[in-house]
């Protein structure tokens, strides 16, 4: 279990003083400027020591991210983003940072803009989040007020942060689809290439980051790549906020070092599950858009990007959803599935049909209401969807239906067992050309 | 250039080229939906995905990934994409079926069927059965517009519309709303598109979700006999292809003309084909006793004959209209030169151009396509919105590729372009000639500056004095220099180039247009309808036309003529551009082809035309004008007209410009006939009476 002095934030439940004299009194804001004194390429070499791979699900590193943006300008300026549009199902780590500890992000963005030679940094804040927006903008303003970013602040760095609120698009999660928003467009995802690094907000290079990402970056240069890099797995270390939901008996979100298991996490934070081991089904272990695993496979594993990898699932932000055995685990995927079909965008043709049209065979999975040689189907459009598209929206839609696919084929078939031998339905089944 | 692998086949291609255009240049079919050339890439229906060698586990859109952007191999190998890969097929097939689960399939009564790109490659690339046992998807049709008819249940939000009509069009009007599978292509409060060139998106629609309106369940295409021929709308001569069953002309599309109309087309000309059924002359008619009496050929010759032969040969005049064919007004002018007369003109309006100044002192000597090389612009006296649609749109391609500063002096109007207005009228022009406005140094500094002159700056009393200013100040600014001619003539009549060229006008002792009013005794109109005709005063008066407008209401002999589709002709463009329209149908009932009956009146009259045919009246043509033997080809102008027009000068009195077209959809005869066209122009006259509201 992670120590509370390796904690980097501190108050992530709120309950200690948020504003920034309460920041400062929990170490944050502590020899800024000495940090931003050791010259952007100190700070990038510290971050890819450090070995922090980006929060927002991807597990991209991010010092070497920060590395891609250029050293010299061409007339354009840079912008730093900070992607605060938390809205995979299942995943609330931004918010808690957002609201309770937002001094580590607006730190984390003068350093990370220093570090790529921004100018400034745009928040997108999620459309639902109205008290996070206010607890950051306030946040902002102390920063401001205090000298510590804008012109002429005392950290020696020019630097703007701006708050967009955004209007609650899953999509605008996407970082180009964030862009385009940002932009006052339609948030649609943008082709790649050209990346931000390259053409990024108003055609500048622009690095996109997680909140996570960027809140922890003051936190390892000041206390050293080295200590941070030494907590957890090799090539997935540092701490990192889990989020336990669902069928655990306290559902939580929690600091902890990478790599822990993923029985001493319900363990040591989750009050174990609801109703004992025994009556554990499956999880999913990083926001909606991870494939599901079983409950045998995922009781010892190490919840990090490689062990769960080896599992055939993701990381993703590392919201934990748990489900027990009284879990409908077909009808949740299902409704996984509408949540994908409501949030495309609508831009590119595998995603925009394909998401119709798995949600409405996985509605029928649910009630055992089609034939077993549909599974198949299903599971190959989903692989018609997966890789087609321009965003990732298509490969998250289509990846927890292969997830349950592959481990609870067992339990549709049985349903469409069920179904097709029930001789008192309620209702005849319609063709479609009726 | 870069080197690339298509399918084992290395070849070279430019840096800037896509995946797609380097398979294309390959020799492989890669098949699209919302690609195209002339727009900007969407990347959105996923059907050109390929496989790229040593690149992540999944196809790439080809069309949006640039042969630059490909990494070439560990030893430095060209880079290598696969169109005929298990992974390619498998990533078709799938996309093919997505595009079709929510398409309602209704080819049998879709217009698009037969020429439709989802069927075509549906064909090619799909499966042939469907796997889709949900309900379909359906969509509530929206109101665009009289022109375009909308099936919105058949779309496949490939968006290419949108970006015609924002990128091409400059309107914003119409857009894709909702997200996900809710997405729909609308004008949000249904409204009908403003565009001039909307009819354009019903090409781009790869499928039957936009097609044409007035053309709704008339014809198959493949019924219908094709022929390529010239648009006579405007002056811009787009290249168009007439489509027709038996004798009717069904509709008209755009073909492809890179130097002058790209692939757009503009409404009028689209749309006009209904103009061309109702209001004909099908029969000669005599005036009798006040009324026009149905005649046969040999009466209304006859009361010809005797009305020329009581005229003096001075007091004959001929004015050719705005849609006639270089053949038949030469056949005129030939044929009043040996009546004696020299009162003709190709004129109507009184624009001040003379051919004696020089060829290039009344063509648009830049070139639609030199528009591109131009870096600075003056309109002068000229809306080209509406008097060259497609050229317009041409202005704001270059105005789009940045660094165009365009100043505009004469009405206010919304080019669909950002422009300066400099002011309305004359006063404007002699401060900018006189170096009193910012922008003549605008003008200075551009390296190829162009100057368009529209007629609403020729057809007035100072006119020539207007154009002589107008060149005055392109030489200033040093517009004509070497290999560049940035000074424009924009005409509006797809006749008068050729008129001039073949010197349609007064000649020694000559009257005019306006001269001639009142003032002649026997007075021909070659299908000239835009004239006071009131003025014309007791001259008895021959129409030789195509419709029953207000030249025929006038005239006291009508003799009915053959419109441009249903005769070949030469026309010149304002660029100077000959070209030549294609038959691709007969005129109705007794019309005949214009200078058939020229010909065939100058027996009547006892001075025979020494031709018999069309080929022989052509060989007669080309002998006294050779620059019109070469079709599609522009004889330019000498630079140095315009150093010696600048010289001529002149008294300008200071009215303001008002444009020469004041109904867009109603300029010509054809247009007046046709429903469709005077719809558009009730719609558009409200939308500018709510605008003013």
């Amino acid at each position: 279990m992670l120590a509370d002095k390796d904690r980097i934030f501190t108050n992530i439940y709120g309950r200690f003083d948020k504003s920034l004299k309460g920041a400062q009194a929990r170490g944050h804001w502590d020899g800024t400027a000495g940090i931003i004194e050791k010259g952007r390429d100190w700070i990038i070499n510290e971050m890819k020591a450090s070995g922090l791979r980006g929060r927002g699900g991807a597990g991209f590193p991010t010092g070497l991210k920060w590395s891609f943006m250029p050293k010299q300008s061409d007339g354009r300026p840079s912008y730093l983003v900070v992607n605060a549009d938390e809205s995979e199902p299942g995943t609330c780590k931004d918010r808690e940072i957002l609201r309770h500890d937002p001094h580590t992000l607006v730190e984390g963005c003068l350093i990370a803009g220093f570090a790529m030679g921004a100018i400034a940094a745009y928040i997108y804040v999620r459309g639902e989040f109205i008290r996070e927006r206010e607890a950051l903008q306030r946040a902002i303003d102390e920063a401001y007020e205090a000298g510590l970013i804008g012109k002429g602040n005392k950290n020696g760095y020019d630097f703007d942060i701006y708050v967009h609120h955004g209007a609650g698009a899953y999509i605008c999660g996407e970082e180009t689809a964030l862009l385009e928003s940002l932009e006052g467009k339609k948030g649609q995802p943008r082709l790649k290439p050209p990346f931000p690094a390259n053409v990024g907000l108003y055609g500048c290079p622009t690095t996109v980051n997680n909140v996570e990402s960027i809140a922890v970056a003051p936190t390892i240069l000041r206390r050293g790549a080295s200590w941070f890099s030494s907590i957890g797995r090799p090539n997935n270390v540092g701490t990192k906020l889990f989020m336990l939901v669902g069928h655990v008996n306290t559902p939580c979100t929690v600091e902890e070092a990478m790599g822990i298991t993923f029985r001493e996490l319900v363990e040591k934070h989750g009050g174990g599950i609801r109703g004992g081991w025994d009556n554990l089904l499956a999880v999913i272990p990083g926001g909606a858009s991870c494939p599901v695993v079983k409950a045998e496979d995922i009781i010892d594993c190490p919840m990090d990007f490689d062990g769960l990898r080896e599992k055939k699932s993701s990381f993703g932000t590392a919201a934990v959803i748990v489900m027990d055995k009284s879990t409908d685990i077909v009808k949740a995927i299902a409704r996984l599935s509408y949540f994908f079909k409501h949030e495309s965008c609508g831009q590119c043709t595998p995603c925009r049909e394909g998401t119709g049209w798995m949600w409405r065979v996985m509605e029928r999975l649910v009630r055992g209401e089609a034939h077993k040689r549909e599974i198949d189907m299903l599971l190959d459009v989903t692989k018609q969807v997966e890789g087609h598209t321009i965003c990732a929206l298509g490969d998250a839609a289509a990846w927890p239906i292969q997830g349950l696919i592959r481990n609870f084929r067992p339990e549709i078939e049985r349903r469409i067992d069920e179904f097709s031998r029930n001789a008192h339905r309620h209702e005849p089944v319609l063709a479609a050309a009726e | 250039m870069a080197k690339i692998k298509v399918d084992g086949k290395e070849i070279e291609v430019p840096d800037h080229y896509t995946l797609l255009q380097a398979a294309e240049e390959a020799g492989a079919e890669v098949p699209r939906f919302c690609f195209h050339e002339r727009l900007s890439i969407a990347g959105n229906c996923r059907m050109c995905l390929v496989e790229v060698k040593g690149g992540p586990p999944k196809p790439a859109a080809s069309c949006a990934m640039g042969v630059r952007d490909l990494r070439p191999g560990p030893n430095g190998e060209a880079p290598e994409i696969f169109t005929n890969t298990p992974m390619v097929k498998k990533a078709r097939e799938g996309v093919m079926e997505f595009l079709l689960i929510n398409h309602p399939l209704d080819c049998p009564i879709c217009d698009q069927g037969g020429e439709c790109d989802l069927q075509d490659q549906a064909m090619a690339f799909g499966v042939d059965a469907s796997r889709y046992h949900e309900n379909k998807r359906a969509v509530e049709d929206k109101y665009i517009g009289p022109l375009v008819k909308t099936i919105m249940t058949r779309c496949i939000h490939c968006t290419r519309c949108v970006r015609f009509t924002t990128e091409v069009a400059g309107i914003s009007e119409l857009g894709l709303i909702g997200r996900g599978e809710d997405a729909e292509i609308t004008t949000y409060l249904e409204q009908a598109m403003t565009s001039e060139l909307q009819g354009n998106v019903i090409d781009l629609c790869p499928v039957g979700a936009l097609t044409s309106k007035p053309y709704a369940f008339q014809a198959r295409p493949w019924e219908l006999t094709k022929t390529e021929s010239i648009d006579v709308m405007d002056a811009v001569g787009s290249a168009i292809r007439v489509d027709t069953r038996g004798r009717e002309v069904m509709r008209i599309l755009p073909r492809v003309n890179e130097a002058v109309n790209e692939e757009w087309i503009s409404d009028k000309t689209r749309f006009i084909w209904d103009g061309l059924r109702s209001q004909r002359l099908d029969r000669p008619y005599v005036r009798r006793n006040g009324r026009l009496a149905p005649a046969s050929w040999a009466e209304a010759f006859a009361a010809i004959r005797d009305k020329v032969a009581a005229a003096k040969p001075e007091r004959i005049g001929a004015i050719a209209g705005d849609l006639a064919s270089v053949e038949e007004m030469f056949a005129l002018k030939q044929l009043m030169a040996a009546l004696g007369s020299t009162s003709i003109d190709c004129r109507q309006d009184g624009a001040a151009l003379d051919p004696s100044l020089g060829r290039a002192s009344y063509l648009f000597n830049p070139t639609i396509e030199g528009i591109e090389n131009a870096d600075a612009l003056l309109i002068i006296g000229s809306n080209p919105r509406f008097e060259a649609s497609v050229l317009n749109a041409r202005i704001r391609k270059r105005w789009r590729m940045g660094g165009f500063p365009i100043g505009v002096i004469g009405e206010a109007a919304d080019l669909r372009y950002d422009h300066e207005m400099l002011g309305a009228g004359t006063e404007t022009l002699k401060d900018l000639a006189g170096g009193g406005l910012s922008f003549l140094d605008v003008l200075k500094q551009a390296e190829r500056p162009m100057i368009i002159i529209g007629q609403g700056a020729l057809a007035r009393p100072d006119g020539a004095a207007v154009l002589s200013m107008a060149a005055k100040i392109a030489a200033d600014v040093g517009a004509v220099a070497d290999g560049w001619n940035g000074f424009g003539v924009l005409h509006t009549a797809a006749s008068r180039v050729g008129g001039l060229d073949i010197g349609f006008v007064p000649g020694e002792g000559g009257k005019d247009v306006a001269g001639m009013m009142g003032a002649v005794d026997v007075l021909f109109l070659l299908g000239a309808d835009e004239l006071a005709t009131d003025a014309i005063g007791a001259a008895f008066t021959i129409y030789i036309g195509s419709h029953g407008d207000k030249g025929a209401h006038r005239a006291d002999v009508i003799l009915p003529g053959a419109t441009y589709t249903e005769k070949s002709g030469t026309y010149v463009n304002t660029e100077g551009r000959v070209q030549m329209t294609t038959r691709a149908g007969f005129a109705p009932g007794e019309a005949r082809e214009d200078w058939a009956i020229l010909r065939a009146l100058s027996d009547v009259l006892g001075k025979k035309l020494p031709y018999d045919s069309l080929a022989q009246l052509r060989a007669a043509l080309h002998e006294k004008h050779p620059h019109l033997r070469d079709i599609d080809d522009i004889a330019a102008g000498d630079p140095g007209d315009i150093a010696r027009l600048a010289t001529i000068g002149g008294e300008i009195g200071n009215a303001r410009f008002v444009p020469s077209i004041g109904d867009f959809y109603l300029t010509n005869p054809i247009a007046r006939a046709s429903a469709v066209m005077a719809e558009c122009s009730a719609l558009a006259r409200d939308g500018f009476k709510q605008a003013a509201e």
